[in-house]
């Protein structure tokens, strides 16, 4: 059995099919990229993981559980974050506060204790606080930990997105295009990144990206997808080298 | 300029991030516990007024500031927890059980409001909060077998332990102050903790909020009952402090003072719940004294400046005559509101936090830093 | 409702209910007309800047006294003193706008309506100081007199603010689907940003759209004067019944405004007629919050995501 799987999934908004049964599979501690044109469904597969949309067809399954009907904030609590295209920080909070939101899904304390601030609380307060200096430190965040999003560079607040994400301890993470507005030099880090949190931090990575470099060096699997279709998939060479996907590409 | 060295996760934790905070805190409340024994009567009441105002603006800011949901229907939380309190009152329940009561009963009804109000938000919201509150203030009236209706309901001397507690007596006084202290400390130590955290982040990205995990529905439901609980707690003080409720004193216009509470003191921290609380409570207090002593000070000034004596007293009559139109209360809340909207959107306190800057920056203040930001996308409609 | 009873018309006691209830029918749907057309105005406003208008109701309370003092203290002649009231109100419309809303438009929904909140408050007590807390009277050409219709009595006061609802409605509609100035608001209530680049003066847009609500809810004020008297606060009670209407009308849409003006008037009429005394003035806010129960966006709105 697979790691993560996708079954015919299909999101269709009135005639428009923007996922049209998609079947994939994700196998444990491995990368693998979704890629395709504008407006083939890369995110919309996202947002059918994250519960965002209700798929109009189709199961998703993860560690051999359905979670096609779970909550959407279950998907965290199972071991499943993502980051998103556009980026979507908590802008009036300070990075320290926003990494601390990922570790939500690990808070155990009830109401009451917290409105007293019980010792059980600050305990589990120092623990969240320590994970997420072990996320800053392997991000390189330092400089920023009391700084408000609001007052942040676009490429920092990437970076702390998927900060954030790791705050959650993921099994799985979605990266919706991790190096879109980053600089050469600041898609190299993230490559790096990505790579380590597959080796280090035994993460498997499922990402949307349209930077091809970036995804050759990271990728072990690819997937393209042209209008809601799989058109291709295989290792990062083959995909590109299919007829469908250079057509796909040029338009022909 | 003062640069915290921390060492310790627990640093980052502490209500109070160094001994600075401790001492003038302390003052602080060395002032408060002091002033029955400096203050007037009538300032002493007004004082009482600020501590049940202050309340219910820290329980706004949970939910509005925090969490990022408008109410302008909080005066009707605050009429069912004072409408509690009379009614318990007159089958001889004693203080504290009342009080807890009103505070669990205000919090249920505020859960209620926050079931129906999860699909809302932006304006539908705040006209839901307004249709609740109006229907609030109907039932009061007209549910005559429990609220007397119209007529309103005689609030007994508070009894705390046997003892008598007046209404205008300092204990009455240090009560109003513990149940603040005792809502802020509780407040803060939501706010370092994770359902406070959840509550920042659903104000700013529900999406973000439930991507990572946040019961967005359950949260915005534990902030709606957070807020109206204390907000009951706070109207039971209300009754004993004005000793007769009827429906009437719980109108649209007393939600929307309670929202200029928390927009005029800054709505993003704590302290705006109290410098706004101050500020509208004291607004009473200085019309009072344009009505009186303005006059004769306008007129004095006039005689000195060479004004002739029938001048001069044409002069006070024309200002007293000014200071006593009906509804100046009106124009002079539009104007201030206007203002702090147009020109000091983070309020009071955002304010001393520039002026504090500036000192602590000296020479190198740059006024971009708090300049707001403008967003034309018309993204509130499509959230 | 009891029209249900109306089965034979034989009998005179069912024939006399049947009246009632058209009777009724015809005072909600007067009241709602006045109703929609202040949710019309804050349609308006929204549609071209996303701000909700507190001041709205306000705004014609100001009209109604401007009229007042128009007609009933300068001696004009109605109709002059009518037009008088609306072009003055027009102006005051662009001032209001110039002064409170321009210099935080694109802030937050919450700081601008604070704004207007502000506002209603200053208008309401600078009223009172000017034309005093007393009601006042407007004398129309419509404050007497009946129309019969068989047995059916109806007043002209009520019929002319329905007919007057319809002509300014089409007015309107005309104006926004038919004329080059119609359609660029339009576009700027679609995306500022974007309106402004394709070059359309967004400022006077805006500004205009302010005249022209204004205006409207002077028409409302100056209909109103022969139902219900002119005072400070006049504003104040019937805006807050023309939130509801607004909203089920889904607040964008400018039919919807009128029809819900309409449906609550209605409500109310036949809440105030055949339920017990209390109901009247909740009934429009218990069907609200129902409306905004099952359909969150109201009756006639669009549910528009955002994208991720």
């Amino acid at each position: 059995m697979s790691y993560f799987r996708a079954e015919n999934l299909s999101l269709h908004f009135g005639g428009l099919k923007a996922v049209d049964a998609v079947s994939f599979a994700v196998e444990k501690g491995e990368i693998l990229s979704i890629i395709g044109p504008n407006g083939a469904g890369k995110s919309s597969i996202f947002n059918l993981i994250s519960r965002i949309y209700r798929p109009t067809s189709g199961r998703i399954y993860f560690e051999d559980q359905d979670i096609t009907e779970e909550a959407p904030y279950d998907i965290a609590r199972l071991g499943i974050a993502r980051t998103f295209q556009n980026i979507e920080l908590f802008e009036n909070a300070t990075v320290l506060s926003n990494l601390l939101v990922g570790r939500h899904r690990h808070s155990t304390t009830q109401l009451w204790q917290e409105l007293l601030f019980l010792p059980s609380v600050r305990a589990n307060e120092k623990v969240h606080r320590r994970r997420v200096e072990q996320v800053i430190e392997f991000l390189d965040l330092e400089p920023y930990r009391e700084k408000l999003i609001s007052g942040l560079p676009y490429g920092v607040r990437k970076v702390i997105e998927l900060a954030r994400a790791l705050c959650s301890e993921p099994k799985l993470i979605l990266l919706d295009e991790p190096s879109s507005g980053l600089n050469v030099e600041e898609t190299d880090d993230m490559s790096f990144w990505i790579r380590d949190m597959k080796s280090e931090l035994g993460i498997t990575v499922l990402m949307v990206e349209h930077d091809m470099s970036l995804v050759n060096r990271v990728s072990d699997r690819v997937i393209a997808l042209n209008y809601g279709r799989v058109l291709a998939m295989g290792s990062p060479a083959e995909v590109q080298q299919h007829p469908d996907v250079v057509a796909a590409y040029l338009g022909a | 300029m003062r640069f915290l060295f921390k060492t310790d996760y627990e640093d980052d934790i502490r209500l109070f991030p160094h001994s600075g905070y401790v001492v003038s805190y302390g003052l602080l409340i060395a002032v408060l516990l002091a002033a029955p024994y400096a203050l007037s009567s009538y300032l002493m009441s007004q004082l009482v007024f600020v501590c049940i105002y202050a309340t219910v603006g820290v329980a706004l800011l949970i939910l509005t500031g925090f969490t990022g949901q408008a109410s302008l229907g909080h005066a009707a939380f605050l009429a069912i927890g004072a409408y509690t309190a009379a009614y318990l009152q007159k089958y001889n329940v004693p203080f504290p059980v009342y009080f807890l009561a009103a505070g669990l009963l205000t919090g249920a009804i505020g859960a209620m409001v926050g079931f129906p109000a999860l699909r809302l938000t932006g304006i539908y919201l705040v006209i839901a909060t307004i249709s609740f509150a109006l229907i609030v203030e109907e039932i009061l009236a007209r549910w005559e077998s429990v609220t007397n209706g119209n007529e309103g309901m005689r609030v007994k001397t508070l009894s705390l332990l046997g003892v008598a507690v007046p209404r205008d007596s300092p204990t009455f006084y240090y009560l109003c102050l513990a149940v603040l202290v005792l809502t802020i400390v509780g407040t803060l130590n939501l706010l370092r903790s994770p359902t406070g955290r959840a509550f920042v982040a659903i104000r700013d990205s529900e999406t973000a909020a439930r991507s990572m995990g946040v019961n967005v529905a359950l949260y915005k439901v534990k902030s709606f009952a957070i807020s109206a609980a204390i907000t009951g707690l706070a109207g039971v003080l209300f009754a004993h402090k004005l000793s007769f409720i009827s429906p009437e004193m719980f109108t649209l216009q007393l939600s929307i003072e309670f929202i200029i509470v928390i927009l005029i003191g800054g709505t993003f921290s704590l302290h705006g719940a109290v410098l706004g609380a101050i500020f509208i409570v004291m607004i009473d207090p200085f019309l009072t004294y344009l009505k009186d002593d303005m006059p004769g000070i306008i007129a004095g000034v006039a005689a000195t400046f060479g004004a002739g004596k029938d001048a001069a007293a044409d002069v006070q009559s024309k200002v007293a005559a000014f200071a006593s139109l009906n509804g100046l209360k009106g124009a002079i809340y539009g104007i201030i509101i206007m203002l702090f909207v147009l020109f000091e959107p983070l309020g009071i306190y955002g304010r001393w936090l520039k002026i504090k800057l500036f000192f602590q920056l000296f020479p190198l203040y740059k006024r971009a830093t708090f300049k707001r930001q403008k967003i034309y996308v018309k993204s509130e409609r499509n959230r | 409702m009891r029209q249900a009873v109306v089965k034979s018309r034989g009998l005179h006691r069912e024939d006399a209910a049947m009246l009632d209830f058209v009777q009724q029918l015809v005072s909600g749907v007067a009241l709602g007309c006045v109703y929609g057309l202040i949710a019309l105005g804050f349609v308006l406003v929204y549609k071209a800047t996303e701000v909700v208008n507190f001041a709205q109701g306000d705004l014609m309370m100001l009209g109604g006294f401007f009229a007042f003092t128009f007609i009933g203290m300068l001696g004009l002649n109605y109709w002059l003193g009518f037009a008088a009231a609306v072009a003055a109100m027009a102006l005051f419309g662009m001032l209001a706008e110039r002064v409170v809303v321009r210099p935080i438009l694109g802030y937050p929904q919450f700081s601008v309506i604070m704004a207007t909140i502000g506002l209603g408050y200053f208008l309401r007590s600078i009223a009172g100081m000017i034309w005093g807390t007393d009601d006042l009277k407007i004398e129309t050409p419509f404050s007497q007199g009946v129309l019969r219709i068989g047995s059916l009595v109806l007043a002209y006061d009520k019929l002319s603010v329905i007919a007057a609802t319809v002509i300014l409605c089409a007015l309107l509609y005309i104006f926004f689907n038919k004329t080059t100035l119609g359609t660029a608001m339009r576009a700027s209530s679609e995306n500022m940003l974007a309106a402004y680049y394709m070059g359309i003066p967004v400022k006077r847009v805006v500004s205009i759209v302010w005249a022209i609500s204004a205006a409207v809810a002077t028409c409302a004020g100056v209909l109103l004067a022969p139902i219900t008297f002119i005072h400070s606060n006049v504003g104040l009670v019937l805006g807050l019944k023309a939130f509801p209407a607004a909203v089920l009308g889904g607040f964008g849409s400018i039919p919807g405004a009128v029809v819900g003006g309409v449906l609550i008037g209605v409500i109310e009429s036949m809440a105030g007629f055949y339920l017990p005394e209390g109901w009247k003035d909740v009934a429009p806010y218990i069907v609200l919050l129902a409306v905004l129960l099952l359909k969150p966006e109201g009756l006639f709105g669009l549910h528009v995501r955002k994208k991720v």
